[in-house]
């Protein structure tokens, strides 16, 4: 270990969102057992954008859906604004990386992103008003009438998106969201995140095997170790907070940030781990 | 599409029926064979045999009694697979049962059936739901197993309520698999509905053929299949026209991905 943590929130203080508290995930099958995920802790304050990166394999979809209650955790806990989460909390909307396949093919784009207002309850009005600005803040105000498989992949991704921003949850988990869209569009994508997470205030925990998305996005990237998986350091991106995909990714500072998470990453794949 | 191409369409429906019509008017113009009556008395006595009072008395209550035992059955079969498909137990403890019944042809079920629900409706209701309830049940177990795990885990993340998941991921999401299994379920209930009345019956069109061949009444007994043929073109149509509505988001999807 070369640099000591330096995490914006740190585990277990009060003020944080959501909170990681020794997460051990271990899959038990026929007569052998995998640990995936051994010891995490870690904390996200509210309002913060916080990524997780680490090599592939580093059992990052495993920690999403423990935090996102779709698994439940072998030891450890998560906790979600003060509560222990057991099963999928109210306050949290997931943005899968497989967007074929997260949004219902039968509905049309409008009735996906309004599915979850109508199970929440939320009254006509007011679903109404929420649809429209999801959907005209992600830009697709005018396809709201197709059906997913009609849009291109990164179209139906902002549907994905939308559905998330229109359920006002209080933290927005997306998992590597982008590995499965072309260059182009990931970079308009960074930049939707981006300003959706300016503009609303919602927590953000995104996960992502791309390094230069990671400091591009975050306002800290938590590099996790190969599996069975810790944490392995917590890097603070001190850059400014309009970020632009040109100037930000040619600052120097971008290149220093960029230059040591990939050298964390490299560290994981060779088995580097923390001192225990 | 333009007319030229609508013309080309009915021409290919319809050039098949046509030469085999053709080929069986001429085939037996002529014919002195009593069992193989020319088409043209056959079709000389349709009017006679089916339009003066036995569309009502015996097309109309075998309708009804396929419509009552296809429905049935359609329930039952999904209601049953949508729980057999979600609850992997109840899977494991019946799926080596449902084959067994399954593998039996539902006509040998009539004696007993007889035997147990006496000769009215109720029998031949029962035994179009036998033959009917398997293909549709089967089907929606492997839809709701297929059912894609992102699909569920989204439906999990929002928060779905029970009663939508079911109506709004299950039953739309297992509906293709549905829709196979109740167009066979289609085919066998017409199949069905004929036997259940060879066997004991005071009306039905299967009645009314049986009892045309047993008074060798050969042209009516004709006239008969026909119509049976041609009450199994209709409802297979309107089948289409009900499966292209439900499935349209189904064969959209199937065609994008091809595309892309």
């Amino acid at each position: 270990m070369t640099t000591a943590p330096t995490g914006a929130g740190t585990a277990g203080t009060s003020t944080a969102l959501l909170d990681v508290r020794g997460l051990k995930k271990v899959y038990q099958g026929r007569g052998r057992s995998v640990e995936a995920v051994r010891d995490l802790t870690f904390a996200v304050g509210p309002g913060e954008l916080v990524c997780i990166v680490g090599p592939s394999g580093a059992g990052k979809t495993t920690l999403l859906r423990c935090v996102a209650g779709l698994l439940d955790c072998t030891s450890g806990e998560v906790v979600l604004e003060g509560e222990k989460v057991t099963g999928p909390p109210r306050g949290m909307a997931v943005v899968f990386q497989e967007y074929g396949r997260s949004l219902f093919p039968w509905m049309t784009v409008r009735q996906n992103v309004e599915r979850p207002l109508k199970e929440k309850r939320v009254p006509k009005a007011e679903r109404r008003r929420l649809v429209d600005e999801a959907l005209e803040a992600v830009g697709l105000a005018k396809v709201h009438d197709s059906h997913p498989w009609q849009l291109s992949g990164g179209m139906q991704q902002r549907v994905a998106i939308a559905r998330a921003v229109a359920y006002e949850p209080h933290i927005l988990l997306m998992d590597e969201p982008f590995a499965a869209v072309d260059a182009q569009t990931r970079a308009d994508l960074e930049d939707l995140v981006r300003s959706l997470w300016q503009r609303l205030g919602v927590t953000v925990l995104f996960v992502t095997h791309d390094i230069d998305e990671s400091v591009y996005l975050g306002q800290r990237v938590i590099v996790l170790s190969n599996s069975p998986t810790v944490v392995l350091e917590e890097v603070r991106i001190d850059l400014p907070d309009e970020r632009d995909q040109l100037t930000t990714r040619a600052e120097p500072r971008f290149a220093e940030l960029r230059t040591r998470i990939y050298k964390l990453v490299q560290q994981a794949k060779d088995g580097h781990r923390p001192a225990e | 599409m333009t007319a030229l191409g609508l013309l080309r369409r009915a021409l290919l429906l319809l050039a098949m029926p046509v030469v085999l019509v053709a080929a069986w008017w001429v085939a037996t113009a002529g014919s002195t064979d009593f069992f193989w009556p020319p088409l043209s008395t056959i079709l000389g006595t349709f009017d006679d045999t089916w339009f003066h009072g036995r569309i009502t008395g015996d097309v109309l209550p075998s309708l009804g009694r396929l419509a009552a035992g296809y429905l049935l059955a359609l329930a039952l079969g999904v209601g049953l697979g949508v729980a057999i498909g979600s609850v992997r137990v109840l899977r494991a403890l019946l799926e080596p049962v449902l084959e067994f019944f399954r593998a039996i042809p539902s006509p040998v079920l009539v004696p007993i059936l007889m035997l147990f629900a006496g000769i009215g409706n109720g029998m031949k209701i029962l035994v179009i739901v036998s033959g009917c309830v398997w293909p549709v049940l089967l089907n929606t177990v492997e839809g709701v197993r297929a059912l894609d795990e992102v699909l569920r885990d989204t439906a999990r993340c929002y928060r779905m309520r029970p009663h939508s998941r079911l109506v709004h991921l299950v039953l739309r999401g297992a509906s293709p698999q549905i829709t196979a299994g109740a167009r066979q379920a289609l085919s066998i209930g017409i199949i069905l509905m004929v036997i259940s009345e060879m066997f004991a019956a005071s009306n039905g069109v299967g009645f009314t053929i049986i009892q045309f061949q047993r008074g060798f009444s050969i042209p009516q007994m004709w006239s008969g299949i026909i119509l049976l043929g041609l009450i199994g073109i209709a409802l297979s149509a309107a089948f289409h026209v009900v499966e292209t509505r439900v499935l349209r988001w189904y064969t959209g999807l199937r065609r994008a991905q091809r595309e892309g």
